[in-house]
Order: structure tokens, then C-alpha cells, then sequence
């Protein structure tokens, strides 16, 4: 038991750069992955789009921890050890594809059908009229609650201090089990969490409010 | 493949985990339970409390949105001890869900509340409709059907929630499974049985919310 120092604080504040950096990692692999899912969701073959469904639903109904867990041991399986790292970008990155993909199905969907009837009439084929008349339209109705779901990325980073990730979470109890000092110090990491994810739910509230205005 | 699966000492354990399954389904049931009184109160207050309550309920949601359920429970459970209030593991696990569903909750029935039309409730009155009816099928159902696509997708994501509980040694599914885990070393087996009852739980209350809703919320088509 030590006194809580200036310097755990700026630890713990500076372990957040781990926290942004797995976010990152993990958006970047569930958005390749969310990619694939949205268009397996939204093919024209039955079995893709029951396949991608019931990946999804295998996400929506299990605990991120779980999944988090499973990402850890299953490797070992193959007699490959994973670190923590690996671990939670992995299972994160499959988490975020399938929630990602499930975002961006509702978005591809809600181009109006008019518009796939309009590009296969001027003789377009599948990729062509996903790439170049859907997909715009698309993206524009997709980008608020990717936003907005970035946010719980970034709050299921801390999931992973569990699996032994040193991130924000982690740093904040190591601190506290030096110092005994609790509530100042998760109070502290609940607002490093707030700084960061404040600004990001505020500014896809707006992007929505402002895409309901132009689709009115 | 060099590796060996034995699932004897999941199935050994089989009565624990049942215990766990009972204890996460009582702690998700009474966090919705008292998360919907706490949701109810905080809608009424932001619509139509005075301007300082309305404030601090805005502070509150997004105080709670914005940040992670894990820290929420650090602070109730190590932090308000170091300010005099000590709880139990399963009260603090209960308290942080209640505080965490309160916060998505309010914003539902708020907008379950913002749905109902005033020009409805006249035409009921014009119609000559007793207060009781008018109550129950021109306020109460269309809010009901307004907002029950919401609060079931909030009941399973708090069910899913409750596995963070295990951090601070609750007797949830997930910290029974990490004590079978620490006693056998079965980790892909423990973790992958406990995932599938999980997905058993949130499978069977999709079902069931969708049974119920087709069975009394059809919204009658035009």
C-alpha cells in the first residue's frame, strides 16, 4: 500500500493510447468482416443470407466476455498460443463484424427497391449495380449508427483487461491494487471512457438528426 | 489436432452451472424489474419535471452511455466502500445493472410516452369511451407496441450483461464458470458449454418475445 501519486493518474490516462489503438484494430477487422457479412446478409443465395443470420445472431446472443474468452482458449486448441493482444483484437474484430454487418444489411436495405429495378432495367449486373448505385446511397444512411456503435466498441475494449489485456481498465486497477485508493481512480477512468465516447454518441446523434432532415 | 477434448468434468459440474444459470436468471429478472420502475420515473421526470431534474437525468444517461459497464461496477463495488457504503458482490452486480439498464430504459419510455397522440385520447372522448377505455386501448396498447421492440432487445442485452457481473466474483453462470475453470484447467470446455447456454437462454427469449407479441401486439394493418 502506496500513496496515489500524479503519476499513476498520468498512467492510467496514457494507458487510453491501448484502448484507442484495439478499437482502432478491431474496427478495421469487423469493418472487412461486417463488409462481407452485410452482402452475404443481403445476397441472392438462401443459404448465404441464413449462414450470415445465424453468424450474427451467435454474436447478438452470447456475452461479449464469452466471446472474448473463447477467442483466448480456442487458438490453444491448434497449439497456438495467443497473447492477450491478439487475443482481444481477434475476438473484438468478430464481435464488431457481426454487429457491423448487421448495421450495414439494414442500410443496404433501405436503399429504395426502385433503384436495384432502375439498374438492372439499364442492364446492370449484380457488382456494378451494388457498387455504383447502391452502395452510395448506402453508406450515407449507414454512417450514424456505425457511429454510434464505435461507442460500444470502445466500452467493450474494457472487456478485455479480463483476459489480461492491459488497457485502460487494466491500468486503473493496477494502480488501485497498489494504492487502495478506488473511487478517485475508477472515478478518474470513468471519465477518461467519457471523454472519449462523449463526443463520438453526440456526433452521430447529429449525423442522424441531420440525415432525417434529408430524407424527409 | 494434438488436442484432447473431455468434457467429463463440465458435465461433473453440471449442478453448479444450473445454479449459475438460476442465479443469472434472478439477477437479470430483478435488474429489469427494478431498471423499469427506475425507467418510468426518470421518463416522467424528463418530460415533465422542472428544468434542473430534466438536466441531471440528461447528465445521468449520458454519464452512464458513456462509459463501460465493467468501470460502473468498479466504482459501486471498490469505489463506495471508500465512501462508507459497502456492499455485497451480488447487490453491487445488481445495483450497477439497475443503474446501467436505468439509463437506456428512460430514453424508451420516454419515447413510448412522446408517442402517444393527444388527437387519439379526444377521438376516444368524442366517441363516448370511458376513461378506463380509453386508457387501455388508445394510450396504453399503441405504447406498448410503440416500445416493446426496444425493451426486449434491453431485457437480452442485459441477460448478456450480467457475465461482466463475474469480475467482482458474483454467483452468475460466467463466475461459476471461471471457478470450474481454476479447479480443472477445462477452459475451451467450460467456456464453450457456458457460451451455448447463453445462446440457449437469449435463443428461448427471442421466441418467447416474439410469441407474445405476435399473440397480443399485431399491429393492425391498414
Amino acid at each position: 500500500m502506496r500513496a496515489l501519486e500524479a503519476t499513476d493518474l498520468i498512467y492510467i490516462v496514457l494507458a487510453a493510447r491501448w484502448t484507442l489503438l484495439l478499437s482502432l484494430a478491431a474496427f478495421l477487422g469487423g469493418g472487412g468482416g461486417g463488409l462481407l457479412v452485410a452482402l452475404a446478409r443481403t445476397s441472392e443465395y438462401k443459404w448465404l443470407r441464413i449462414v450470415s443470420a445465424g453468424y450474427i445472431k451467435l454474436f447478438q446472443g452470447t456475452p461479449l466476455l464469452m466471446q472474448l474468452f473463447l477467442a483466448f482458449f480456442v487458438p490453444g486448441l491448434f497449439a497456438l498460443s495467443v497473447d492477450p493482444w491478439t487475443a482481444a483484437a481477434l475476438g473484438l474484430s468478430l464481435n464488431a463484424s457481426a454487429f457491423l454487418g448487421e448495421i450495414w444489411r439494414g442500410a443496404i436495405e433501405a436503399v429504395p427497391r426502385g433503384q436495384w429495378e432502375a439498374a438492372t432495367s439499364l442492364g446492370l449486373r449484380y457488382a456494378p449495380t451494388m457498387g455504383l448505385v447502391v452502395a452510395p446511397q448506402a453508406v450515407k444512411i449507414a454512417i450514424p449508427p456505425t457511429v454510434g456503435f464505435l461507442v460500444e466498441l470502445i466500452k467493450g475494449t474494457s472487456l478485455t483487461s479480463i483476459i489480461g489485456f492491459v488497457e485502460l481498465t487494466r491500468a486503473a486497477q493496477v494502480v488501485n491494487n497498489a494504492t487502495f485508493r478506488a473511487f478517485t481512480i475508477f472515478a478518474v477512468t470513468a471519465l477518461v471512457y467519457y471523454i472519449i465516447c462523449r463526443p463520438l454518441s453526440a456526433y452521430g446523434r447529429r449525423l442522424e438528426e441531420r440525415l432525417r432532415i434529408a430524407t424527409r | 489436432m494434438s488436442y484432447e477434448f473431455d468434457f467429463t468434468d463440465v458435465f461433473a459440474a453440471w449442478p453448479e452451472l444450473l445454479q449459475g444459470l438460476t442465479a443469472t436468471l434472478i439477477l437479470s429478472a430483478l435488474g429489469m424489474i427494478i431498471g423499469m420502475a427506475v425507467s418510468v420515473a426518470g421518463a416522467l421526470g424528463k418530460t415533465s419535471g422542472p428544468a434542473w431534474l430534466r438536466w441531471v437525468i440528461n447528465e445521468y444517461i449520458e454519464l452512464i452511455r458513456n462509459t463501460p459497464l465493467l468501470i460502473q461496477i468498479f466504482v459501486i463495488y471498490f469505489g463506495l466502500p471508500v465512501l462508507g457504503f459497502r456492499l455485497s458482490s451480488n447487490a453491487a452486480a445488481l445495483l450497477a445493472l439497475v443503474v446501467n439498464v436505468g439509463a437506456y430504459g428512460i430514453e424508451i419510455i420516454r419515447a413510448g410516452i412522446e408517442s402517444i397522440q393527444k388527437g387519439q385520447i379526444e377521438a376516444g372522448r368524442a366517441l363516448g369511451l370511458r376513461p378506463l377505455l380509453i386508457f387501455r386501448f388508445i394510450v396504453l396498447k399503441p405504447a406498448i407496441q410503440a416500445i416493446y421492440p426496444s425493451l426486449t432487445s434491453l431485457f437480452i442485452m442485459l441477460l448478456l450483461n450480467t457475465s461482466v457481473c463475474s469480475v467482482i466474483a458474483a454467483t452468475e453462470l460466467t463466475a461459476v464458470a471461471s471457478n470450474i475453470q481454476s479447479r480443472n484447467f477445462r477452459s475451451f470446455e467450460i467456456y464453450f458449454v457456458v457460451t451455448l447456454m447463453y445462446l440457449g437462454l437469449s435463443i428461448f427469449f427471442w421466441t418467447v418475445f416474439a410469441a407474445i407479441e405476435r399473440a397480443f401486439l399485431r399491429i393492425p394493418t391498414r
